[in-house]
C-alpha cells in the first residue's frame, strides 16, 4: 500500500520535474550536504559538551540556550531539503537499504534527544560544571553523536546503487530489507 | 601546464585503488562529511560568537581556545581525505571549475582562519565590534564557498 502511494506520488508532475531539473536537484543537496556543518556541527558540540570534552568551564544551560536556535535553524533546513530529495523519487529512497537505516537511526536519534530532555535535563541546572557531567548526560551524548555520524555516513551511502531493487540478483536478505518486489 | 602534474596524481598507486574500488570512494567520501560536520559546528560556535549571536556570556577568546584542537583535527581528516578523493580523480578534477574555486577559496580559508581570524579571536574579550564582526563574516562566507564548491565538483563536468 505505501509502495502504491509513493509510485503515485513519483508519478505526480512535481515530483518529475524535480528529479529531471538541472539545477534544482543539485541545489537542493547542496543546501541539504552544507546544513550538515551548521546543524549537525552544533549538534556535535553539544554532545561533546555532555560528554564533557570541551568547554567545560561554560553551564551546559548555557550551551544549549545559546546553540539550539541554530541548531533548530539547521534542522529545518535539513528536513525541507530531505523531504524534497526524497519526493522527488520516492519509490527508490523507500526501497533502498541505507535510506531504511537511516530512518531508523534519525528514530534513535529522536528517541534520545526526548529521553535525555525529559530525563537528567530537567535538573540541568544542578550540575552547571559538573565533571565529568552526570552519567546519563554523557550516555545522552555518546549516543546522539554515533547516531548523527551513522546518520551522515547511511546518508551519504543513498546515492549508490548496490543494493537497488533494479539490480538483480541479489541475496535473499538485501531484498527482503529493501522490500524489493520480485517478478516470479 | 599543471596538467602533467594532475595526471601524475591520477596515476599513482593510491589514486589508482581507490578509483578501481568498489567501496573505498564512499568510504573516504563518508569520512569527508564527517569531518566537515565537526569543522561546521569548530567553526560557526566561534564565528557565531563573533557576529554577537552565540555564547555571549563566555569571552571571544575562551571559544576560540576550546574550539581550536577540533577545528585543527576537522581540518586535518579533512585534508586527509580530500586529498585521497583527489588523487583518485586528478584528471576529472582539472577540468572541473568547482574544483578550481575550490582551490582558490581554500588556502584562502586556511590562511584567513590561522593569521588574521586567530589573532582577532585570541585577544577578543566579552564584547564583538565591527572588525570581530567582519572577521567571522568572511570566515563562514569563505567556508561556506569551499564546501559548496566542494559539493559541486561532484555534479559539474
Amino acid at each position: 500500500m505505501i509502495l502504491n502511494f509513493l509510485e503515485w506520488l513519483g508519478n505526480t508532475s512535481g515530483s518529475i520535474s524535480l528529479l529531471e531539473s538541472l539545477y534544482v536537484w543539485p541545489l537542493l543537496e547542496s543546501a541539504h550536504v552544507l546544513s550538515l556543518g551548521l546543524f549537525v556541527g552544533t549538534v556535535v558540540m553539544n554532545d561533546l559538551r555532555l560528554l564533557g570534552w570541551t568547554m567545560q568551564s561554560i553551564p551546559v544551560s548555557e550551551i544549549t540556550r545559546r546553540l539550539l536556535p541554530w541548531t533548530r535553524m539547521g534542522f529545518t533546513v535539513m528536513v525541507i531539503t530531505g523531504l524534497l530529495i526524497f519526493y522527488s523519487n520516492p519509490v527508490r529512497y523507500y526501497q533502498n537499504i541505507f535510506f531504511r537505516v537511516k530512518v531508523l537511526l534519525l528514530i534513535v536519534a529522536g528517541l534520545n534527544a526526548f529521553v535525555f530532555h525529559r530525563g537528567v535535563h530537567q535538573r540541568v541546572l544542578e550540575w552547571p560544571l559538573e565533571t565529568p557531567p552526570p552519567h546519563q548526560a554523557r550516555v545522552a551524548g555518546a549516543v546522539s553523536l554515533v547516531a548523527w555520524a551513522l546518520i551522515v555516513v547511511t546518508g551519504r551511502m543513498i546515492a549508490y546503487n548496490w543494493f537497488d531493487c533494479s539490480i538483480q540478483p541479489q541475496p535473499d536478505w538485501v531484498n527482503w530489507a529493501a522490500g524489493c518486489v520480485i517478478q516470479p | 601546464m599543471l596538467l602533467p602534474v594532475f595526471e601524475w596524481c591520477d596515476a599513482t598507486a593510491l589514486g589508482a585503488a581507490i578509483r578501481n574500488s568498489l567501496w573505498l570512494f564512499p568510504v573516504i567520501e563518508a569520512v569527508h562529511l564527517l569531518g566537515l560536520s565537526v569543522l561546521g559546528g569548530a567553526l560557526l560556535v566561534v564565528d557565531l560568537r563573533l557576529l554577537g549571536l552565540g555564547l555571549k556570556k563566555q569571552t571571544i577568546a575562551e571559544l576560540a581556545a576550546q574550539m581550536r584542537p577540533w577545528l585543527l583535527g576537522a581540518v586535518l581528516v579533512m585534508g586527509a581525505t580530500g586529498l585521497l578523493l583527489f588523487l583518485s580523480e586528478a584528471v576529472k578534477c582539472y577540468y572541473n571549475n568547482a574544483f578550481w574555486l575550490k582551490i582558490w577559496t581554500l588556502p584562502a580559508a586556511l590562511l584567513f582562519s590561522f593569521t588574521v581570524r586567530a589573532r582577532v579571536a585570541s585577544a577578543g574579550g566579552l564584547h564583538t565590534s565591527l572588525p570581530t564582526r567582519l572577521v567571522g563574516a568572511i570566515s563562514i562566507a569563505l567556508w561556506f564557498t569551499v564546501a559548496a564548491a566542494g559539493r559541486w565538483i561532484g555534479f559539474s563536468g
